[in-house]
């Protein structure tokens, strides 16, 4: 039985616009009063996902779902791919250019901050295909 | 010490939410890097940067902190502007730098925990 199921859009050519949709993901937990250390995390993960989607792969689609014991969120993208997984994992690894790190991202610190604050996170990817990054909260 | 007596150590301006201004405020962090402050920031709730865009307000957001201040006389655009005062967060700026910001909100006690 599913509590809550959130699907978003996510514009890749809208920087500014992005983390809307963790934002409204946010709100709509707190209103289904999940405890706040899961909510930021939950906050934190998506937010990372959903800018990297704008920043590394021109936009996607993001489902969030909520059962009785956790929180998933799906980011799926149709965007270059990632050629090396573990290097993109390793912290300070990244391939953003000089304008993304200009609005203060492309510290290569995202997927390592996902994987840090979820309780499980899987990433499937294909070159020139897409990216599916799957994260678990359990609360 | 109070968002109040942060805008007076600063001789911030404020943009938005001066309802704020009587909150209580426990801690302050000071980043450019949006990716460390979502990593490394546990309650603080005031964020000093020298960066100004939406994703600042964002950021904040999810950290759950109040008031963003800019550093070095940078004054927000209205779109950040609206962004904070639609997400309930105060917006301050300052002539100061980032330096001198933090190091007068740390020495009148402002602490980073
Ligand atoms: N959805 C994606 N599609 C393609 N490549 C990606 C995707 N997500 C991440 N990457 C690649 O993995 C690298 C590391 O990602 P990570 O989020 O850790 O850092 P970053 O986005 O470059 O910087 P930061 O997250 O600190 O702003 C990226 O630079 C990019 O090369
Ligand atoms: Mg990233």
């Amino acid at each position: 039985m599913e509590a809550l199921r959130l699907e978003f859009n996510i514009d890749g050519d809208d920087f500014q616009a992005a983390g809307e949709a963790s934002s409204k993901t946010k709100r709509a937990l707190k209103k289904l009063g999940l405890p706040p250390d899961t909510i930021r995390r939950v906050a934190i993960c998506m937010y990372e996902g959903e800018i990297n989607m704008v920043i590394h792969a021109n936009g996607g689609t993001v489902t969030v779902e909520v059962d009785e014991t956790a929180v998933k969120i799906t980011l799926a993208d149709r965007g270059p791919g990632i050629p090396d997984i573990s290097s993109a994992l390793t912290e300070g690894f990244s391939t953003a250019t000089n304008q993304i790190r200009e609005l203060g991202f492309g510290a290569g610190m995202g997927l390592p901050n996902m994987r840090k604050y979820c309780d499980d996170m899987d990433i499937k990817t294909e070159l020139n295909v897409g990216t599916t990054v799957t994260m678990t909260v359990n609360f | 010490m109070k968002l109040s007596d942060v805008k007076t150590i600063l001789d911030a301006k404020i943009f938005c939410h001066d309802d704020l201004l009587d909150e209580e405020v426990n801690s302050a962090c000071g980043s450019d890097l949006m990716s460390d402050v979502l990593a490394f920031v546990k309650n603080q709730s005031i964020l000093l940067t020298g960066l100004n865009n939406q994703q600042v307000v964002r950021t904040a957001e999810m950290m759950d902190m109040s008031c963003i201040v800019f550093v070095r006389g940078k004054a927000p655009e209205a779109s950040v502007i609206n962004l904070a005062e639609a997400r309930g967060l105060a917006l301050m700026a300052t002539e100061l730098t980032m330096y001198q910001a933090c190091g007068k909100l740390y020495a009148a006690g402002l602490g980073d925990t």
